[in-house]
């Protein structure tokens, strides 16, 4: 059976073991595959490398647009990082984006992009067609016109809102104007949690689902049970990202421009006018955004941690 | 085994699923409803209705050179962006997908990592200011190098992936018959990386074309300013906004996005690659 | 343990397609009852209709002489085993088995125990903490099986319980779910496309095509009187010869030779009549020198079978297969005489291929 020692070493040689990565087929050398990538990398390299970097050594600076400081910029330290931290606009910016991201995608678009993916799966085939198309449309239709339908939807006299409620006279994005950016954003960005969390429930067997449902299992039991362990990595990697997304994002500005009083500054709209409108105080500005780079930089950390893990 | 008899319980759970589905439907539905309505209508208001019937408000947008104008930015920007970011990616993808360039895995880690933390909103200030200092404020060319240096990680790892699928037996037996690497590349290389630079060429057109923030800090002269600008001003511009023109200009603007999103859904389906959306 | 009654059962799909059509069947208690079939002729979904996860369109199902046709799967009191065995991968071994009890609202305690209890009969005792992801096939299959027994119910389904395991476990566990299931005594209905499975496990079963059952019995009868030609093409290792021929003279002639009509269906069949001959390969005899009554042919084909050997003959127009001891192998090309061994044949009309009666 075993066959004899000496035929081994040559068997051995005979298979050549051909190196997977001997890729370099075009014969490019690395020069050249150096050249080609080059301009892609200094473009990179200019306008998001070193914007970022360059917000570090700008927050150390009280650097201003108009007035005094814009000529020679002196170099303060910490201090644009204190006063930022205690500065109570500062706070209430991050408390109301802390809101938005919480309750718009959190909580609103994970949860409804959930329910819908879920009623998809035994919903007929037309209610499924509309529903996705319209959900689509609030996500592929540019920023700008969702914010002014959003506008002409919510308008005091004349807004469609009011006048089915029959509530006339009712200025939403007046006195609810944190409510009013929270369930647009619900509404704008739901779709791309459909879409993920449909994929993601495609993988649960359902075999296992029906092994449940025989054991008596009623549907919340069988969600608990069998699909939400099943998509534990896909739940948080969506969370992960929509968070990231709905931290940085600038819409509130075209709905409600932060106001009124600052009521619904959220964090980058606050940034844009710190930083660029009114005294255009740069040096603080930049303080502020790298408090924001550190926080995306931790989320999206977490978030590709978790995607390499999770390919084993 | 529960209280409720079983049919009793499958029934009121079934009413409450089309309770939902059809508030969640109506919820969708009802901002843009005005979208689809007003243009057509004649008499245009905030109000999402159709009194009467007319094309009258398409006659005026067509009458105004402004708007035209904002959507002629709005092409330069997204095609110039989309076709720097085609260009540069696919060379750099093919580069890092069949070199071994030294710390090229660790290149492509980072390049992910920037690509997500380095957004519109977190770099607007040292963009602004770097552009300032550079005198390229309110030039549309710096705009799109922006817009592109923004997009390029992301279309590269797109492609790159794409470049990886392609056998490399192609390159290789044209290498045999002599072909050089230049020759490799034209001939061979970019007619089957089509579909995937069509694909990022598409999806950078999207990005841009509603792209608001960039344009909007860079940008100071409103004849440069692109649709997306322009939509939000237009409407800013204190007093009752013209409904005829913001209704129609608003539906124009979107149609290419809707078309193009349905032109990628059929032919490739939707890939999430890592979720890279604005 | 219960009975099963099926009533003029049917399972009709939007589209039109009567994946089960129409099926009357009674299972007696604690009979291990196997629905046979190739892929497509619903007895997977038979047996998704018995368990409830498919909704019968017409028809009644009576489990225990209790009219279950409209319950719900959970409320039938059957556990399911599945092709995949669907073993939730993110519990341990203990809590899949006792997942069904959980669900029915046993306390901790008591279910581990039972579940304990359940694996322990299933030599699956040590495994207990495992994760279904670290077990063999073998035991995945048996951890199945005891997350169906533990929680005691009247009938055991089983969706082609040994298709996932290899050749050699097959063999193995078709013994030990037939002795498992004799001792339980609980009805089973099990589901295969393998028609030596069915033979070895059940104790009776419904041959299946196209939604309608074409026979039910027992193993023995289905195998040496098979119904209809589909069943008889369908059992048996090796292909029934199913011939073509014509009644003349009081006897069948083939075109080329001809064949007394077999003494059991003397009478039954008259001059003229178009019929189908039956015979299994084992029960035709090869010799190499001329017989009384034998027909005559050539040896065209020689299939090895291990300890016997697939002879085809070429005689008349006819191809035959006959099964030959190794040593008794004709030569390829050979001259060689067949005749039927007695009180084998079977005669099926030509129309429609039943049995003639």
């Amino acid at each position: 059976m075993a066959a004899p020692p000496t035929s081994r070493p040559v068997e051995a040689a005979a298979v050549v073991t051909r190196p997977r990565e001997d890729s370099d087929v075009a014969g490019l050398g690395r020069w050249r595959a150096g050249a080609f990538a080059a301009p892609a990398l200094v473009l990179v390299a200019i306008f998001l490398v070193f914007p970022a970097l360059w917000t570090l050594y700008l927050g150390l600076l009280d650097y201003s647009l108009g007035g005094t400081t814009a000529q020679s910029p002196q170099y303060v330290g910490l201090r644009n990082f204190s006063d930022a931290l205690s500065d109570p606009l500062f706070t209430k910016a991050l408390y109301l984006t802390l809101l938005y991201v919480g309750f718009s995608a959190v909580l609103g678009q994970n949860i409804l992009g959930f329910l819908l993916a879920w009623y998809f799966r035994t919903a007929p085939g037309w209610v499924r067609v509309i529903v996705n198309v319209l959900v689509l449309l609030a996500w592929i239709l540019p920023g700008s016109v969702v914010a002014f339908l959003w506008q002409a939807l919510l308008d005091r006299n004349n807004g469609t809102l009011n006048e089915i409620l029959h509530t006339t006279g009712t200025a939403w994005t007046i006195d609810h104007p944190m409510i009013v950016i929270i369930i647009f954003n619900i509404w704008r960005g739901t779709a791309f949690s459909m879409l993920l969390y449909s994929a993601a429930l495609s993988t649960v067997p359902s075999s296992h689902l029906e092994v449940a449902r025989l054991a008596g299992a009623r549907p919340w039991q069988q969600l608990r049970d069998v699909v939400l362990p099943t998509i534990r990595r896909h739940v948080l990697t969506n969370t992960l990202l929509i968070t990231l997304w709905t931290f940085n994002d600038f819409t509130p500005f075209l709905i409600t421009g932060g106001g009124p009083d600052n009521e619904s500054q959220t964090l980058p709209v606050f940034i844009y006018k710190t930083a660029l409108l009114g005294k255009q105080q740069l040096g603080y500005g930049s303080a502020f955004s790298l408090l924001l780079l550190v926080a995306n930089l931790i989320i999206a950390v977490i978030y590709i941690r978790f995607l390499r893990g999770s390919k084993r | 085994m529960s209280g409720i008899d079983p049919v009793v319980r499958q029934t009121l759970s079934r009413i409450g699923v089309y309770v939902g589905v059809c508030v969640a439907t109506v919820f969708f539905a009802l901002p843009l409803l005005w979208l689809v309505l007003t243009p057509f209508s004649k008499h245009p208001s905030y109000r999402a209705t159709l009194n009467g019937v007319s094309l009258d408000n398409f006659d005026k947008l067509f009458h105004n050179p402004q708007l035209w104008r904002s959507l002629r930015n709005s092409i330069y920007l997204a095609g110039g962006t989309a076709i720097l970011v085609i260009v540069l990616a696919a060379l750099a993808s093919y580069a890092l997908s069949r070199v071994r360039i030294p710390g090229r895995d660790q290149l492509l880690y980072a390049l992910l990592l920037l690509s997500s933390i380095v957004t519109g909103t977190a770099a607007m200030v040292p963009i602004f200011l770097m552009l300032y200092q550079l005198n390229l404020l309110d030039k549309q060319f710096a705009v799109v190098l922006v817009l592109s240096g923004g997009l390029l990680p992301a279309a590269v790892f797109m492609l790159k992936d794409f470049v990886d699928s392609i056998p490399r037996s192609y390159e290789e037996s044209a290498r045999v018959f002599g072909a050089s690497p230049s020759q490799i590349l034209r001939h061979i290389v970019l007619p089957l990386i089509r579909p995937g630079m069509a694909t990022v060429g598409v999806w950078a057109l999207v990005q841009v074309w509603g792209n608001f923030l960039i344009p909007f800090i860079l940008l100071s002269d409103e004849k440069k300013y692109p649709a997306a600008v322009v939509m939000y001003t237009f409407y800013d511009t204190g007093g009752q906004p013209n409904f005829a023109l913001i209704s129609t200009f608003a539906l124009v603007y979107s149609v290419p996005v809707v078309v193009l999103y349905l032109i990628v859904n059929k032919r490739y389906g939707f890939s999430f690659q890592g979720g890279i959306k604005g | 343990m219960a009975s099963i009654e099926m009533r003029s059962l049917a399972k009709v799909y939007p589209n039109g397609v009567r994946a089960v059509d129409g099926i009357d069947l009674t299972i007696a208690d604690g009979e291990f009852f196997a629905l046979l079939g190739p892929s497509g002729c619903g007895k997977t979904t038979l047996l998704r209709t018995l368990a409830g996860l498919e909704v019968a369109t017409e028809g009644t199902i009576l489990i225990d002489d209790e009219d279950v046709t409209t319950q719900p799967p959970g409320d039938r009191d059957v556990a399911m085993v599945f092709q995949d065995y669907a073993l939730f991968p993110h519990m341990t071994v203990s809590q899949n088995i006792a997942y069904p009890l959980r669900i029915k609202g046993v306390g901790r305690a008591e279910r581990s125990e039972r579940a304990a209890e359940t694996a322990g009969g299933l030599s699956l005792g040590p495994l207990l903490e495992r994760r279904p992801a670290q077990l063999s096939g073998g035991q995945q299959q048996r951890a199945a099986l005891a997350r169906a027994i533990a929680v005691h119910p009247r009938v055991f389904l089983f969706d082609e319980p040994l298709s996932n395991l290899d050749a050699r476990l097959r063999l193995e566990a078709r013994t030990f779910l037939k002795k498992l299931q004799q001792s339980l005594g609980v009805t089973t209905v099990f589901v295969t496309h393998d028609q030596a499975e069915a033979l070895a496990m059940a104790d009776r079963m419904a041959v299946m095509d196209s939604g309608r059952i074409r026979q039910v019995g027992t193993p023995r009868d289905v195998f040496q009187r098979p119904a209809n030609t589909f069943v008889a093409n369908f059992i048996g290792a090796t292909p029934m010869n199913l011939v073509d021929a014509v009644v003349a003279a009081g006897a069948l002639d083939f075109g080329g030779f001809t064949l007394p009509v077999p003494s059991a269906f003397d009478g039954l069949v008259h001059d003229g009549d178009k019929v189908v001959y039956g015979l299994r390969p084992e029960y035709l005899n090869v010799s190499s020198t001329a017989v009384d009554g034998a027909v005559r042919g050539a040896v065209v084909t020689v299939e090895n079978l291990g300890v016997s050997v697939l002879v085809t003959v070429e005689a008349g127009e006819q191809s035959l297969g006959a099964v030959v001891p190794e040593a008794e192998e004709p030569a390829l090309g050979s001259t060689v005489w067949l005749h039927p061994v007695p009180g084998r044949a079977l005669l099926y009309r030509g129309d429609d291929g039943e049995l003639v009666e």
